[in-house]
């Protein structure tokens, strides 16, 4: 088969772009080249967009009006601009969960479109077979990505919303829309089941979100990201167009690797989240803390109290986790180092994989706040450096620090790699209030005797403890 | 089995396997930008939302793939402009990126 000249050229901006994606993405493994690597990504989306509009005009002739595309693309820049650039730092986890359901939406409408148009008896098995994956696909990382913003955004609750035979249902709902799904295989003019298989898709986003807590969070949204490209990837098979097919395999395989990084850093396996058994954990969760017998009551101490270890302290390990970002600390956080660093004291920062509610949320925070990235430590590079240390000042983390994860056998976090802030000499841990953490789980390390708690928003305690240093 | 399914799954796997060796290179400082970044290449649903929306269809799918674009359009534009916005402030000590 050989391609006219116009063809040809498009087909090779794909390829282009194609290659541009990879090596955006391989510029992104370095803090000092990921510009670059967005700037060639943008190359890339602009040579996408320029070949399909030459394929629709001069190729196929199948791009007969303008206004619509003009419309819909100067709109969504206008927006995305405005959201690109004033959503807070603080609102990252929320701004990718929405971008995820955009992904979500445009891909199961293409879909619905193709079915619309091409669909029925002439489409090919592979055709339907991809189409209706992709608005499955779509649905469901739609509705799913909206219920994740609200429960982040707190529109709906953060706690697992749970009831019996919940996994079953679900299950039962899979298999029925890759039932219909097949069943498209067969008869594709069997449009009820088209958009039976939507529905079913717009239903499970919703039921499968339902069940999981906000600590949950950074797997779910990972997941998501994942279906979002998988579901690119299947309109890549639906419209036989590769370069959808790579961008949708290099976005669902990064969703899927960092999903597996969370899980592994919860101690979770991944199967477990996969199918959505979160909802068993809460119960464990709650047994647990009401089990606990109320032992030695924590050592909480003032300001002044803290402000004189921090005084005394040669080297400081600062382990941020949610609820930095709750009470927006960053800044303070940054500012009370700069006093410690102007008393020479060595201040680093300890970033748990799971700290916050995504990804890499708390160093975006940092660097917010002008934390040069060298401060900050991964987990298994930090964690021996933690008994040498004379302070290690926990900001709003809680579960991440937890010694029950290494000692107690019974504890449903188990297991669960954690930061060893409790072999510091002193710990210092800023916390909202007595009450147990998101997860209801009781922390042993606020009633060791070498902790001392002060309670209180974090970020004014630690705006506190900063002019207490500068007195 | 069609030779396009054949084709098809080879560059799905071939780019899978690019991904898992080029992204598990990503350090965990940069993981909010790396979604960010797919988030914005995910965008290119594009290329078929384009079409959709500017084909010779019903008026029903003319506005679907309309709203397609729209949605497709914030992720690329608002994507990328996040991703680098937060790439800007990940500085090493002394100001240097």
């Amino acid at each position: 088969m050989t391609l006219s000249t116009t063809e040809t050229f498009v087909q090779l901006l794909y390829l282009a772009a194609s290659i541009l994606f990879i090596l955006g993405l391989k510029d992104l493994g370095d803090a000092q080249t990921a510009r670059r690597g967005v700037l060639l990504a943008e190359v890339g989306m602009v040579a996408a967009v320029a070949g399909t509009l030459l394929y629709g005009v001069a190729v196929t002739g199948v791009i007969i009006r303008w206004e619509w595309i003009i419309l819909a693309l100067l709109i969504g820049s206008a927006i995305g601009t405005g959201m690109g650039l004033w959503i807070p730092m603080t609102k990252m986890p929320e701004r990718i969960a929405l971008s995820h359901a955009f992904g979500g939406l445009a891909v199961g409408l293409v879909g619905v479109v193709e079915y619309l148009e091409h669909g029925g008896p002439k489409m090919s098995t592979l055709q339907v077979t991809a189409t209706g994956l992709e608005v499955a696909l779509g649905a469901l990382t739609f509705t799913g990505s909206l219920m994740a913003f609200g429960k982040l955004q707190g529109f709906i609750t953060g706690k697992p919303v749970t009831y019996p035979g919940q996994n079953a249902s679900n299950m039962a709902l899979i298999a029925g829309t890759l039932g219909l799904i097949g069943l498209l295989v067969y008869q594709p003019e069997a449009s009820w089941a088209f958009y039976a298989v939507a529905a079913l898709g717009v239903l499970l986003g919703v039921l499968l979100v339902l069940p999981i807590g906000g600590a949950d969070m950074p797997v779910v949204i990972c997941l998501l990201n994942s279906y979002a490209g998988l579901a690119a990837s299947a309109t890549g098979f639906a419209l036989g167009n590769n370069v959808l097919i790579i961008c949708g395999a290099l976005d669902g395989f990064s969703g899927f690797l960092l999903g597996m990084m969370m899980s592994k850093a919860m101690n979770r396996s991944f199967t477990n989240v996969l199918f959505g058994a979160f909802g068993a954990e809460p119960e464990a969760k709650a047994v647990t803390a009401g089990a606990t017998p109320a032992g030695p009551a924590p050592n909480v101490g003032s300001v002044e109290e803290a402000a004189e270890v921090l005084r005394a302290a040669r080297s400081v390990i600062v382990v941020p986790g949610y609820g930095m970002a709750v009470s927006q600390a960053q800044h303070a956080v940054r500012d009370l180092a700069n006093a410690l660093q102007a008393q020479g004291c060595d201040v680093r920062y300890a970033i748990h994989p799971v700290a916050g509610r995504m990804p890499g949320h708390m160093n975006v925070l940092l660097a917010e706040a002008n934390v040069p990235y060298d401060q900050l430590f991964d987990l298994e590079v930090i964690n021996d450096d933690f008994s040498a240390t004379d302070v290690a000042l926990v900001v709003g983390a809680n579960d991440v620090v937890n010694p029950a994860a290494r000692s107690n056998p019974s504890s449903p976090i188990y297991g669960m790699p954690i930061l060893a802030a409790d072999l510091a000499k002193t710990c210092l841990v800023l916390k909202r209030s007595l009450n147990p953490g998101f997860a209801g789980i009781e922390n042993e390390l606020f009633i060791r005797s070498n902790t001392m708690m002060v309670l209180g928003d974090a970020k004014k305690t630690i705006s506190q403890f900063t002019a207490a240093l500068k007195e | 089995m069609s030779l396009t399914l054949i084709f098809g799954l080879y560059v799905f796997f071939l780019a899978a396997f690019t991904g898992y060796q080029v992204i598990s290179k990503v350090p965990h400082l940069l993981h909010t930008p790396l979604m960010a970044f797919t988030n914005a290449i995910s965008g290119i649903s594009l290329v078929g939302s384009l079409l959709a929306a500017g084909g010779h269809y019903g008026t029903l799918s003319t506005v679907l793939g309309a709203v397609a674009v729209l949605a497709a359009t914030i992720n690329v534009v608002g994507g990328f402009l996040i991703t680098d916005r937060m790439l800007r402030m990940f500085k090493k000590k002394g100001g240097a990126r």
